[in-house]
């Protein structure tokens, strides 16, 4: 009988799942890839084929053509999509159950079960609700193999209807100006346009051109977000007293000149920490994430109560302390590739 | 407390001068009597609890959050109080939130016994925002970019009066300055300072740099190499203040019965010595200063050995008479009038420099730095004594930087925005021909001088030339070789080099520079002016 676990082998570069050779989240092109969700430190263009749920998959088709005909009328690049709760079997006797990980459309977590072993992979996940996507859901397994990205106790990610409270007290206060916030394309951005509308915010949102198919893509899958216009087609004096959602990187780009004398704001999880909010200029800080917090990582360990936690990516140190100090067993992978999302 | 947090949150986020302004004024108007007083204080630096300490608050820390998440929890915040704001195990149902006058009472109340029980009541009652502000208060220093002078203008455009008449009441007056606040938000006569020993703002001076002035219209004197105080008798009592208006008085206790008259003098504090000024009745270099520094008690035989006297520059004030509308000519003959009628043991005049033109006064200027003379100043001869820093009046022209070729021999990770490079370099000097097998001996430390390309091309060269590592600090291969620039160099006995250089910065990266041509310990020995 082979030593217990020995058919799952984390590497540099992806999550080796050996009886059915194939790589979860790998960072280089693989035969087959198992994707837990979109964003670019998971998810990589030219696998031959990428099982992912249908909203991952459409992600990737948008941003790698995964699935899409080629001039030819092949499919160089083949997408089997999984829905959630369902499970494939693959080579080698292995199952993979695609599971909701509450980060962003589409992400998962996959559980992967053989010869009577369970281990999760979470890709990144968070607890909170979020009107983007399905709540995360706790699977109790043998290994757990979870994200760290906001892995210090200092990160405790607030209520998010105060983050919005605080965008919307700024957005009145100066009529005559603008609110830009620096949001993830990817999730992030959407993810605030939805709460805005959930806390009644109904003006049309401006949105930096980058943005709009990411958001037409979410709206495509049901997720609502009321009237987006493009900043692009409209004047400065359109813009006053509206909120204007731009990527982190278009903040204090010269494409924000265009703005009405813009409140610089920002949705990060990062947010927490005021250097980091000064180092991007940034003078609206909105401690929002859509990775777990230092509770919500402890907690899930705690719930999944795996025989072993590996973690992936993010403040490592920190976790490993802290599953040491609660006897739990617990190792650090070093994965290239992830980086820390702007998250 | 729920408003100052705010505000200090919201100055902390805000770059925009003007931004900063108009919230510090809104918040001066907007809260009642004492707590927009002691607001005032903490943004200009002028609170101090000496029981609270950053040690304190780590201590604190220690015992409620586990020692290596602490640590690492800090290193990445960079900050300790931030970091303790943020990890403050809040209780499930906090007590009211005290006002900015309460915390302050409770603060100035702690001792270094019981502050260990009591801080931890008061940061139970605020939430993360509120212990950060309180935690900033309380161990002074609140570096969120608002200088005194900055303080002041928001006072005065909150209450739209002159910030020279803020300027000038304010230091004459102790937080939570309530006659500052009848005066210009009640319309209250304004604090009578006559009869105070009260700080006059000083007259500043612009860098010369490519400025050439004719010196008909501006007279020329050196710039010493001590520091700017000012001396003010008034109400029988001599206050001396530092540049910046900190009362040093107990740090100089021999200038405090020597000014027999009232009176604001403007001038340069130095110790006596044979190094400044030569027989002009020398001063020692700024080493020797150096001892006097920061002391609040000072013993006899430091007296005796680094007596303090005053070199004269200007007069402000006189037996009741404000002589500042005045020319420089006519306050420069007064005060060549009041000289005698002061004792030589403490005060001398700072002589005027002669020159044929400005050429000449160049040349000058160049043969200074063997007086270890910090440079020349240029006062225009019909100006003013006007506060602050005023275009075309007065200008300092420091004599060039020192050189020096050293050799990176360790880094350290900085702190803050820079945690995750190595930003401080510690580089030395050979101690004889490299070539013969010569070692090299640690010279100096800096930390600036650079921008932030080279600052990551150096994290990188630290990175793939360490050696060894000690903790925090790498020893490198010391094969890179830095121009450093310094204002002066000393003999001092704490140093294995047995010198210290004075504001070492990065002047240059010579990448492109065998180590083995930087330079001899000798070399910096012979610039020694002690
Ligand atoms: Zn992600
Ligand atoms: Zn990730």
């Amino acid at each position: 009988m082979p030593a217990p676990f020995s058919w799952i082998r984390p590497e540099p570069h992806g999550i080796h799942v050996v009886p059915a050779d194939c790589w979860i989240d790998p960072s280089r092109p693989v035969d087959k890839a198992l994707v837990t969700h979109g964003h670019a430190d998971h998810a990589r263009g030219g696998h031959g084929e990428t099982v992912a749920t249908p909203a991952t998959l459409a992600i990737m088709e948008l941003r790698y053509r995964t699935g899409a005909e080629d001039e030819a009328g092949e499919v160089p690049h083949r997408a089997v999509p999984v829905e959630y709760g369902e499970t494939i079997r693959l080579p080698g006797g292995v199952d993979a159950t695609y599971v909701p990980a509450g980060h962003v459309l589409g992400s998962a977590q996959i559980l992967l079960e053989h010869a009577g072993e369970r281990v999760v992979v979470t890709g990144d996940y968070k607890r909170r609700p979020d009107p983007t996507c399905p709540p995360f859901e706790v699977q109790p397994c043998d290994i757990f193999i979870t994200e760290a990205t906001f892995g210090l106790p200092v990160f405790c990610h607030p209520p998010i209807e105060d983050e919005m409270a605080k965008l919307l007290d700024r957005l009145a206060a100066y009529p005559e100006r603008c609110v830009l916030v620096g949001a993830y394309a990817l999730g992030k951005a959407q993810r605030v346009i939805a709460e805005l509308r959930r806390a009644g915010h109904d003006a049309p949102i401006y949105l930096h051109g980058a943005m709009e198919k990411m958001c037409r893509l979410y709206e495509e899958h049901g997720v609502e977000l009321g009237e987006l216009r493009l900043v692009s087609d409209h004047t400065k004096d359109q813009m006053r007293g509206a909120i204007v959602v731009c990527p982190p990187s278009a903040l204090n780009d010269r494409w924000s000149r265009r703005l009405p004398d813009p409140v610089t704001a920002m949705a990060s999880g990062w947010m927490r920490v005021r250097q980091r909010a000064r180092q991007r200029n940034v003078e609206l800080p909105l401690v929002i994430s859509d990775h777990a917090d230092w509770s919500e990582l402890t907690r899930t360990i705690d719930e999944v109560d795996a025989q072993e936690t590996w973690i992936t990516h993010g403040r490592e140190d920190a976790l490993l302390r802290w599953c040491q100090l609660h006897q739990r067993r617990a190792r650090a992978l070093a994965m290239v590739g992830r980086e820390d999302e702007d998250d | 407390m729920k408003h100052f947090a705010a505000l200090i949150d919201a100055l902390v986020y805000t770059r925009s001068r003007n931004e900063k302004l108009r919230l510090i004024a809104e918040y001066l108007r907007a809260t009642p009597d004492p707590d927009r007083g002691w607001a005032l204080a903490a943004l200009s630096d002028g609170l101090d609890f000496p029981a609270v300490k950053s040690s304190t608050i780590r201590n604190l820390m220690k015992e409620r959050v586990e020692p290596v998440l602490w640590t690492l929890s800090r290193d990445f915040v960079g900050d300790t109080a931030e970091t303790a704001s943020l990890l403050w195990p809040a209780p499930d149902h906090p007590p009211s939130p005290p006002s900015v006058g309460e915390a302050v009472g409770l603060l100035s109340g702690m001792t270094r016994k019981s502050v260990q029980a009591e801080l931890p009541e008061l940061l139970d009652r605020l939430d993360a925002s509120g212990r950060y502000a309180l935690l900033k208060l309380a161990t002074g220093g609140m570096r969120i970019g608002v200088s005194g002078r900055l303080a002041k203008t928001a006072f005065a455009q909150a209450f739209d009066v002159p910030v020279e008449e803020v300027e000038e009441y304010w230091h004459g007056l102790d937080a939570p300055y309530p006659e500052l606040f009848a005066w210009a938000a009640e319309g209250e006569p304004p604090p009578d300072i006559d009869n105070l020993p009260a700080f006059r703002p000083f007259m500043l001076a612009h860098p010369l740099e490519e400025t050439v002035v004719d010196l008909a219209d501006y007279a020329a004197e050196w710039k010493w190499d001590g520091i700017r105080v000012q001396l003010v008798r008034a109400g029988e009592e001599t206050r001396v203040y530092s540049r910046s208006g900190d009362d040093i008085s107990a740090t100089f206790p021999e200038l405090l019965d020597v000014l027999p008259f009232p009176a604001v003098l403007d001038g340069e504090l130095l110790v006596r010595g044979a190094h400044q000024g030569g027989e002009e009745g020398g001063a020692a270099s700024f080493n020797a200063l150096q001892q006097r520094l920061g002391r609040k008690t000072v013993s006899r035989k430091m007296l005796a050995d680094y007596p303090a006297f005053v070199r004269l520059y200007d007069v402000l004030l006189l037996e009741g008479e404000d002589l500042r509308e005045l020319p420089w000519t006519a306050r420069r003959a007064r005060l060549e009038a009041l000289i005698e009628r002061l004792p030589e043991s403490h005060f001398d005049l700072s002589r005027v420099v002669e020159a044929r033109d400005f050429a000449h006064l160049a040349e000058i200027r160049e043969g200074a730095r063997d007086d270890a003379i910090e440079g020349l100043m240029l006062k225009r001869r019909d100006s003013a004594y006007v506060a602050g820093r005023r275009t075309g009046l007065w200008y300092k022209w420091k004599r060039d930087p020192l050189l020096v070729d050293c050799v990176l021999m360790y880094a350290q990770r900085g702190s803050g925005k820079r945690s995750s490079f190595y930003s401080d370099y510690t580089f030395g000097c050979w101690d004889g021909d490299p070539d013969s097998g010569a070692d090299l001996l640690p010279v100096g430390k800096a930390y600036s001088g650079f921008t932030d390309e080279e600052l990551k091309k150096l994290d990188r060269h630290v990175r793939s030339n360490t050696v060894d590592r000690f903790g925090p600090v790498r020893e490198t291969d010391k094969s890179l070789v830095f121009e450093v620039a310094f204002d002066s160099v000393h003999a001092s006995k704490r140093h294995k080099s047995g010198l210290a250089m004075r504001f070492p910065r990065i002047h240059r990266i010579r990448w492109d520079k065998p180590p083995h041509e930087a330079d001899r310990i000798e070399a910096l020995r012979a610039l020694i002016r002690d």
